[in-house]
């Protein structure tokens, strides 16, 4: 057999084809490039040795020359544990916050959530330096807390919330808290109200209601906002960078750090490349064990 | 004191309507359906059929009056805890759930044990013929399979009535006939009130022991399917079931229930009428097409003269459009049991139209 170009196999070649160009040019051939200075070294003046050796991959699972040293591993172990901390933070916050704007009366609903996309007009740096002015020591939190304690007449020692990986947490959700609200609202408010009705029609009171139709319901809207906030957080580097001093480092930062400090692109290329390997099978994963979740959606 | 399935008494229904307005979704209505009927509520779009079978299942509390079930006043008893079951018109199967598990959802949340629900899930599913379905998504059944386990749901909860909100809608015609017998079988077996809405005239008339006409929040008319047709009380009805023709006039005087009218054009009219009328009153004599004859026969109360303005030939009958001697147009409705099926008259001919008194019906606006 061999290929016969039809009239119509030439015009879906190209009406594709502006596509094929963007992706190939801005996405496959990039790719391939850090595949390939990933197995390259740095030069003392900081350029790329191109080469073939394991070295970089080596380095960040911990092998090195003179024995084990899990400080990479670390780092993408700490990333992970950050990027489920997050996700499931923002499930527990966002649904309510969903449900409320899904059952809210038509004219409300667009309202709310333009106010939930408000934030986002803001610079994303801008965002995290106000958590920065909140949680510092004379911040906004620590002057509240000493005004309503010197008012109650206690004694009050500024706490020390910034930087920490607490607060690197806390910039995460508020960054991407809208990511999560708006996938489960929109289960939410796909839900026919005749299967409330049914569901009570046929004995189940507003809590059961809840748990057998509401949430099984909502779980494709939670698994797509799973997905539209851990791969990301694990690639972030500015909340950390910003709220975690120089001291909580991700993957996101290691990366950064290869690139623009110490001018390893190869190392950084490595390290990319792992993060993008973790998160793929980390969606991977999740998404076999829970679907996209459409067809239980599109009855 | 009878006790009925379920009683209405005197029950209205407000919403606030779109703009602040007020909307009178159900006014003053009073219903009786008794044990093990097959009751319909029948009315055009909008008329409250809907919203007075909601605040049966509970999902509507009535602005006034009471809803009883088997003699208890509901209040305010939300759904949950109210003895009857809904089937939907969009069906409102859970989709993230199996046939089995969707039949079983009620005994599941009475709290029956796990082996007796598969049996009794098992038995449903038979009586609604879709037997071994059990594993099955929604989204994998066809519409009248759906409506099937929607039954199945509502009534393997045993309950005192069986609510149905135009359960066949969204069927194709030939599946919606298939599936008013299966009603009509099913109901008889489980021996369960139904109450059936629905908007379509020919689907009441034919699976109903009563029917209510409603219109605009009211019920107009309740009886069975021969009264409602043969004895419109009011000019609706009349109109809204089958077809009439409505002849205007005046009551000229009433001898119980014979009453004379003069129609327009100086016509007089031998009718009944059911209810006591002034000389004088402005009324409308409803005649179906029927019972309206071409052929002369010996006795005929009433006898018009007219010319035929259109000739129908429909099949089994045909229909002449005739118009009266008053100006008024009627349709006559003539059986084709000549074996040549020939016309009795043509476009164009003077003929006379006969009827009976007793078909005929005064009725008032
Ligand atoms: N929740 C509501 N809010 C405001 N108005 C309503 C509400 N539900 C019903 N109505 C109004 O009440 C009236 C009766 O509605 P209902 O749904 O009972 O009609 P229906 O007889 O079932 O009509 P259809 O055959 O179209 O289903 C309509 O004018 C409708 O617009
Ligand atoms: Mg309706």
């Amino acid at each position: 057999m061999f290929l016969r170009l039809s009239r119509d196999n030439i015009r879906g070649l190209l009406l594709i084809a502006p596509v094929m160009t963007l992706i190939i040019g801005l996405l496959i051939i990039p790719l391939i490039l850090v595949v390939i200075t990933s197995f390259g070294s740095r030069s003392p003046d900081g350029n790329v040795i191109y080469g073939f050796s394991f070295d970089n991959y080596r380095r960040l699972l911990g092998i090195t020359p003179t024995g084990f040293d899990p400080l990479y591993l670390e780092i993408l172990l700490r990333s992970l544990w950050l990027a489920l901390q997050t996700t499931v933070a923002v499930i527990v916050i966002g649904f309510p916050l969903a449900y409320f704007i899904a059952r809210a009366s038509p004219r409300y609903r667009n309202l709310f959530l333009f106010l939930v996309l408000v934030p986002l007009w803001t610079n994303f740096v801008i965002r995290i330096y106000a958590w920065l002015m909140i949680l510092r020591n004379q911040g906004v939190l620590n002057s509240l807390l000493g005004w309503g304690a010197s008012l109650l007449g206690l004694p009050f020692q500024p706490l020390d919330l910034y930087p920490s990986d607490g607060a690197v947490l806390v910039g995460m959700i508020y960054e991407f808290l809208p990511f999560m609200i708006l996938p489960i609202y929109t289960s939410l408010e796909k839900i026919d109200d005749s299967l409330f009705e049914a569901a009570a029609d046929l004995g189940a009171d507003a809590l059961r209601t809840f748990l057998r139709v509401t949430l099984p319901l909502a779980v494709p809207g939670m698994v797509a906002g799973t997905i539209l906030v851990f791969v990301p957080v694990m690639g972030t580097f500015i909340v950390a960078d910003i709220l975690g001093g120089r001291q909580v480092i991700l993957v996101g930062n290691l990366v950064q750090r290869q690139f623009l400090d110490a001018r390893d692109a190869a190392f950084g290329s490595a390290a990319a490349l792992i993060l993008m390997a973790l998160t793929l099978v980390v969606t991977i994963f999740y998404t076999r064990r829970f679907g996209f979740g459409e067809e239980i959606v599109s009855a | 004191m009878p006790e009925y399935a379920v009683e209405l008494r005197d029950v209205s229904k407000r919403f606030p309507g779109p703009s602040g307005e007020i909307v009178n979704a159900v006014k003053n209505v009073s219903l009786q359906i008794r044990d093990g009927e097959f009751f319909s509520l029948l009315g055009p779009s909008g008329c409250g059929k809907t919203t007075s079978l909601r605040m049966i299942a509970g999902f509507e509390l009535p602005t006034e009056g009471e809803v009883y079930i088997h003699g208890r006043p509901m209040g305010q008893t939300p759904p949950y805890r109210r003895p009857v079951n809904t089937v939907f018109q969009n069906y409102a199967l859970f989709p993230h759930m199996t046939i089995g598990e969707n039949v079983a959802f009620g005994l599941e949340m009475k709290g029956v044990p796990k082996a007796e629900r598969e049996k009794r899930v098992k038995e449903a599913l038979e009586m609604v013929r879709l037997p071994g379905f059990e594993k099955r998504r929604p989204r994998q059944m066809s519409g009248g399979q759906q409506q099937r386990v929607a039954l199945a749901r509502a009534l393997i909860n045993h309950p005192e009535v069986l609510l149905l909100d135009e359960p066949l809608g969204a069927l194709d015609l030939k599946l919606r006939k298939e599936m008013q017998l299966e009603l009509k079988r099913l109901q008889r077996e489980v021996g369960i009130t139904f109450i059936y809405v629905t908007h379509d005239q020919e689907e009441a008339l034919t699976m109903s022991d009563r029917i209510a006409v409603m219109s605009g929040g009211r019920v107009l008319q309740v009886g069975p399917a021969h009264e409602i047709y043969e004895k419109p009380n009011c000019k609706f009805v009349a109109d809204f079931i089958g077809e009439t023709n409505l002849l205007e006039g005046k009551v000229i005087h009433q001898h119980g229930r014979q009453v004379e009218v003069l129609l327009a054009g100086g016509l007089t009219a031998h009718a009944e009428s059911d209810q006591s009328l002034v000389s004088g009153q402005q009324v409308f004599v409803a005649i179906r097409p029927e019972k309206m004859a071409l052929r002369p026969y010996d006795g005929a109360h009433n006898v018009y003269v007219g010319r035929v303005e259109e000739v129908v030939y429909i099949g089994t009958d045909t229909h002449y459009t005739v118009r009266l001697a008053g100006g008024q147009r009627v349709r006559v409705r003539e059986q084709n049991d000549d074996p040549f099926s020939r016309p009795l008259a043509n476009s164009g001919d003077e003929v006379r139209v006969y009827f009976d008194q007793t078909p005929a019906r005064v009725l008032t606006e």
